[in-house]
């Protein structure tokens, strides 16, 4: 049916509670296999909302989700119980950004990486054992065996993210979802973890989604960015395109925001005003209150995607659509 | 002084150490922090945050302070406040010493800091403008809620609107803004801006980073701006310096920092930046590992364990911060600068 990895058709989540949240908005999204996409937006913009929906993570009382999410060709709201169990975990899996609460403290590293493994494979405990060894030995841990005894405390930051990602790993997903996994990090710490990604997932020829709100991560790791703002997709394209010729309003704001090359005491050209809260659905575009190009026709009602490429939309009113050949 | 007296805030502490003297001078600063453990909570080792750090701050003039978790980059702001005691070392505040001429009050009429999570640093039960006045009450300045108003118009934030509004009622970005005007509100010479724009997002710190380009320009003030992200220290400093492990390791102008880093550490700091080229991509990381312990340091220079250059004396010998010759001002302490080391590759330029 179809060949893409993930592809996500019109999702919306809605927070339901004292207040709704309208968290994801019409949100339309492809990952190919082996293909790795970095979700870029600010706090707020529905990133680590659109991996949590994938893996189905959200509160299943309080969160209303629209749309179709096909993992594999499988629908995944349609999975529950064993099937789900087997998903999560075995066909996609996830690194979080804190490897500190996302590791269980009273068991050792080798045991929970063995124990996926047991879990999802069915191997014995030897075997299993033998694979988390594996796992460490590629994620770079020095002296792996020993580590394998190790419990979470005993190991400093970057190498719990490293077991993080090993554990992740361990069943060999096809689809990996990193949620900000750096940004707990020191700098020098940061590059080597980004590097290491990018290496494993050549290696297993797993897809990568990305989440971060740091353009450079997302130029070091991905090949595609997809911009977030207000729980929409304004623009995607190939990282080159999104760095080298951004054409929404909001993208081009973040690429002079992140002070690269900026020369001393030059005005920065910052985006004025603040993130819209998200308690009413949209009605025009959200980024218009901000934005130096917008006119009345940009709040009349939500702009549509102009399609530049195959893959490079901009949902702006002002990008003028490529001719038609 | 009266060309000065126009650019600075109402009520400013007068200049007492001259225009020749740096508003702030840092002798060997030392703090030590005990690990308790056992039975007793007795001492069980010190974790060395800052260990003979000395710098000074130039009258009207931006240090960035850069450096990885555990660096003694905080500590040092906290110490430079009194917000922690120190247990070695003097802090000159403009000419004069503090716990000799000055008091800690007087220091934090002419030292205000910014912290790095607006919300906690803010009382949830005051409001903004109480917040804001609290500090110039204390003090006893003239009318604490005009002062407050006014500030608060200057940083962007509509007193009519804000002024009665509690912190959780407003963003992250305004947040930070209230923090800034409190600050302010004391009329400081110096301001430590601890990491105080790395909670915002991108959008919204480009914002508040051009507010305090323009406060510094209107007021004269001095600042001290520690953070991790290296593009933003550069945008807002003269001069950076650079900590590892509780020591300095390297200061000097930005623009000579930018182009020629002189510590191995900071060379790697550099090429630990993220690569915004899709073309040209990082390809091995600079360092492996992460920081070793703060509470045991490596024997010499700190950072020989991770480093490409280190040699048998860089593992018993500790480096001093030395000017470099072609540099003037520009200071680093590597064995490979200093030709009397004993370092095999020491004064081979191009390399270090």
């Amino acid at each position: 049916m179809t060949d893409k990895l993930v592809d996500i058709r019109n999702l919306t989540v809605r927070f339901k509670g004292g207040r709704t949240v309208h968290a994801i908005n019409d949100l339309s999204l492809s990952l190919d296999q082996g293909e790795t996409l970095s979700l870029l937006g600010e706090s707020g913009s529905g990133k680590s909302v659109t991996l949590k929906t994938l893996l189905g993570l959200l509160p299943p009382k309080r969160s209303e989700i629209e749309g179709d999410i096909l993992v594999n060709g499988t629908d995944i709201r349609t999975l529950s119980g064993k099937a789900l169990q087997r998903y999560r975990g075995g066909e996609v899996s996830m690194v979080f950004q804190d490897p500190g609460l996302a590791l269980d403290p009273v068991y050792t590293v080798g045991n929970q990486i063995a124990e996926a493994v047991m879990r999802h494979k069915g191997l014995r405990k030897e075997e299993a054992m033998d694979i988390a060894f594996d796992m460490l030995q590629r994620v770079r841990i020095p002296s792996p065996e020993r580590r394998l005894k190790n419990y979470p405390h005993e190991l400093s930051g970057g190498m719990r993210q490293r077991v993080m990602i090993a554990l992740a790993l361990a069943c060999r997903p096809r689809l990996l979802l990193a949620d900000e996994p750096t940004t707990a990090l020191d700098a020098t710490v940061q590059i080597q973890i980004l590097l290491l990604l990018r290496d494993l997932q050549r290696e297993f020829g797993m897809g990568v989604i990305f989440v971060t709100h740091d353009i450079g991560v997302a130029v070091e790791v991905s090949e595609r960015i997809a911009v977030m703002y207000a729980g929409r997709i304004v623009e995607e394209g190939t990282t080159h395109e999104i760095i080298n010729d951004p054409r929404h309003p909001y993208t081009r704001g973040l690429l002079a925001a992140n002070l690269h090359d900026v020369a001393k005491g030059e005005r920065l050209n910052a985006i004025p005003g603040a993130p819209p809260a998200l308690e009413a659905p949209p009605t025009g575009c959200s980024f218009a209150p901000r934005c130096p190009m917008a006119g009345p026709e940009c709040t009349a009602g939500v702009p549509d995607f102009v399609h530049l490429g195959p893959r490079r939309r901009v949902a702006c009113l002002r990008v003028e659509p490529v001719p038609a050949e | 002084m009266s060309a000065t007296e126009t650019t600075t805030l109402p009520d400013s502490p007068e200049d007492k150490g001259g225009p020749g003297q740096a508003l702030l001078i840092v002798k060997d600063l030392r703090k030590y922090f005990p690990v308790r453990g056992g039975i007793f909570g007795r001492a069980q080792a010190m974790v060395q945050a800052v260990d003979g750090v000395s710098f000074s701050v130039e009258k009207g003039e931006a240090l960035g302070i850069v450096g990885e978790s555990g660096c003694g980059k905080s500590t040092t702001a906290r110490l430079l406040i009194g917000l922690t005691e120190k247990d070695e070392g003097e802090i000159i505040f403009d000419g004069q010493g503090l716990g000799d001429a000055l008091s800690l009050r007087d220091l934090r009429r002419g030292v205000q800091m910014v912290f790095q999570d607006s919300y906690a640093s803010l009382n949830p039960r005051l409001t903004i403008e109480e917040s804001i006045a609290f500090g110039a009450r204390v003090q006893g300045l003239d009318d604490p809620v005009g002062r407050a108003h006014s500030l608060m118009s200057r940083v962007g934030l509509d007193p009519a609107r804000f002024a009665s509004r509690y912190p959780h009622e407003v963003s992250g970005g305004q947040r930070q803004r209230i923090n800034i005007a409190r600050a302010l509100a004391m009329s400081p010479r110096l301001v430590i801006l601890d990491e105080a724009v790395s909670a915002l997002d991108k959008s919204v710190e480009a914002q508040v980073l051009n507010l305090l380009a323009d406060l510094r320009e209107e007021f004269g003030l001095t600042y001290i701006f520690i953070s991790h992200d290296l593009n933003v220290v550069r945008y807002i400093s003269d001069r950076i310096l650079v900590m590892y492990l509780g020591e300095v390791v390297e200061v000097g102008p930005v623009d000579a920092i930018w182009s020629r880093q002189a510590h191995p550490y900071t060379r790697s700091l550099f090429s630990a930046m993220p690569s915004m080229d899709p073309d040209n991509r990082t390809k091995t990381p600079p360092l492996s590992g992460d920081p070793p312990n703060p509470i045991d340091p490596p024997k010499g220079c700190r950072f020989h364990t991770r480093c490409r250059f280190a040699d048998s004396v860089c593992k018993t010998k500790a480096p001093r911060l030395m000017e470099l010759p072609q540099t003037p001002g520009h200071l680093a302490a590597c064995h490979l600068h200093d030709p009397a080391s004993g370092h095999p590759k020491a004064g081979q330029e191009g390399l270090a």
